[in-house]
């Protein structure tokens, strides 16, 4: 069990694909100009990062070692493919917002990085929940970012949520103040950047923060008798 | 008699940050002034706000950081950011254009890099950048030379429009930009760019009445204010005349070069030297001593950068006016710079 609780921690905060390893910066700041959008496209990844996982995972004894990486990029390539003639077929408005970015996923580095790291070296239901934890770990932060990105920039939360979820979304939309001028620079990529730095300083100074706490030895006192008696 | 022995570094700094800063920005007045003159006391709320910003996020931001708040509020760096700011942004702005972009520039791009003298870039062109970016419209509507315009503008109506984007009798900032012909009017580099991109010729486009004589009525006089309080930075050794020199190099060549060869679709030269943010580019902006190059030499292939940065967006870009994004664009090659212009130390290396 300790290994799934390993892989959470190491998914979800220690070794985050986009807060720590920095992979897949790409979509990250292109897509995240709302929450709708980074959903989209954190789902699409954490999809197509579950499969192409058990894939390399369970193919892993049978793919010499020279050309693993060619046939890696070839199921990731696959897996792509089908999420994005799913997305093309059932969320279509939301695949048009996405636009390139939904095969450029192929390219992310965090799903081969995976495939080679972890996938080829273990077990499929190891593999599997490691993509679930990877993926869900780089769609909170792809979600945090549209979220702060879409405050500041439009003052709005959840716009254009009914592409992605279907027409009952429509209500999510929370207008958090009305602005006479958005903030482009928040939509435009270079906020993307800004926010992104924000956020890594924040885990930075959380992470330092907890290994202060936990550093305080506890100070154990013991006296010597010196005295007689 | 006693024989003092004084550690090295025998010769220092005559001046402290806090005397440097104060020489740049009183020689910044002549410029306020006669900006004032030609554009409003808008100037002077934008610079009250932007002092008052930056005086109160410097405070927090040291707040923050655990240091002392007196000594930020005593080196006045803080001050020539928000000057440079408020003078760099129309007069007639509304009041939160100000606010934000003064903001950003003391936290986000001061004190998030550890504040003075440790930011990779210019912080009052960085904010001018974030607004330009983000508020194209409010930061192009600059208000027409006070001679020109249609409509006077009193104080009172100055507060009101600046704080509420009306004045007591109604009008809004697009009114009042007309000129007495009815057209709204650009600055001298927008309307030029804008009639050079209509297939006009140079003659056609310099016709209409903001030109005037020289470059631009008021923009003239402005460059010149500010290119007399640049001079006496040089003469009071505040700054040297590497990074003027090169930029004003930088932009005039290229551009005389390019107005010879095609006399009739090009700015000239003189517009180029005389309007827009050049002068106070060259001598207050680009002069940063913590974001420019450090030698001599570097300091002259940062002005020359800047200048061609200004001369290419001017005329190929898609902004009017440059000097904010050459200035952000030259402080990022500083480090590469600053590397291959490394001066030798005495006794170290060299030709012999």
């Amino acid at each position: 069990m300790s290994t799934y609780k390993e892989l959470t921690w190491q998914g979800l905060w220690n070794n985050n694909p986009a807060l720590v390893q920095l992979l897949g910066l790409c979509p990250l700041l292109a897509v995240t100009a709302t929450v709708t959008n980074a959903l989209g496209l954190g789902l699409a990844t954490l999809l197509v990062l579950i499969g192409s996982n058990i894939t390399v995972s369970l193919v892993r004894e049978f793919v010499p070692k020279e050309i693993r990486i060619p046939v890696f990029v070839m199921v990731i390539a696959t897996f792509v493919t089908v999420i994005q003639l799913l997305m093309n077929a059932y969320v279509y408005g939301l695949y048009q917002a996405l636009g390139i970015f939904i095969p450029l996923i192929v390219t992310n580095c965090a799903i081969i990085g995976r495939a080679e790291a972890y996938a080829s070296k273990n077990p499929w239901h190891h593999a599997a929940f490691d993509g679930l934890m990877m993926g869900l770990g780089f769609t909170l932060v792809l979600v945090l970012l549209g979220g702060i990105r879409e405050i500041i920039g439009n003052g709005t939360l959840f716009d254009g949520a009914n592409l992605l979820l279907g027409e009952w979304a429509a209500g999510l939309r929370i207008e958090l103040f009305t602005v006479d001028y958005p903030l482009l620079l928040a939509i435009l990529p270079p906020g993307a950047f800004i926010v992104m730095g924000f956020i890594i300083a924040g885990k930075n100074w959380i992470d330092q923060y907890r290994a202060a706490r936990a550093e305080k030895p506890e100070k154990v006192v013991t006296r010597a008798r010196v005295t007689s008696q | 008699m006693t024989f003092k022995i004084a550690a090295s570094p025998h010769t220092h700094q005559r001046r402290t940050t806090q005397q440097v800063m104060r020489w740049v920005y009183l020689a910044l007045i002549p410029g306020v002034l006669v900006q004032t003159y030609f554009f409003g006391f808008g100037v002077y709320i934008q610079l009250a706000l932007a002092l008052f910003t930056a005086w109160v996020a410097e405070g927090l931001c040291m707040r923050m950081r655990g240091r002392p708040i007196g000594h930020a509020w005593q080196d006045h760096t803080a001050i020539v950011t928000a000057v440079l700011l408020a003078v760099s942004i129309p007069a007639l702005a509304p009041w939160w254009i100000i606010v934000m972009g003064t903001a950003f520039a003391i936290v986000v791009v001061k004190h998030v890099y550890g504040g003075v003298g440790q930011n990779l870039f210019n912080p009052a062109m960085a904010g001018y950048v974030l607004l330009l970016v983000s508020f194209p419209v409010q930061m192009t509507s600059w208000p027409i030379p006070a001679e020109l315009a249609q409509i006077q503008v009193s104080i009172t109506d100055t507060l009101n429009l600046i704080f509420t984007g009306f004045t007591s009798a109604g009008y809004n900032l697009e009114q009042l930009r007309m000129g007495i012909d009815g057209m709204t009017m650009a600055t001298p580099l927008d309307s030029l760019r804008n009639d050079l991109n209509h297939q006009l010729t140079l003659t056609e486009a310099l016709n209409k009445p903001i030109f005037g004589d020289i470059a631009g009525i008021g923009w003239a006089w402005v460059n010149f204010a500010f290119l007399a309080g640049g001079l006496v930075l040089i003469k009071q050794k505040i700054i040297s005349w590497h990074i003027p020199g090169g930029m004003l190099v930088g932009l005039l060549v290229p551009a005389a070069i390019y107005w010879l060869f095609n006399p009739d679709q090009a700015i000239t030269p003189m517009l180029h030297l005389l309007s827009g943010a050049t002068m106070l580019g060259a001598f207050f902006i680009a002069t940063d001593p913590v974001t420019a190059a450090t030698s001599n030499k570097g300091r002259w292939v940062f002005g020359l950068l800047v200048g061609f940065i200004v001369f290419a967006i001017r005329t190929w870009g898609g902004y009017p006016d440059a000097v904010a994004f050459a200035v952000l664009l030259a402080n990022m090659c500083v480090p590469v710079i600053d590397r291959y212009t490394q001066p030798i130390a005495y006794g170290h290396g060299g030709r012999s």
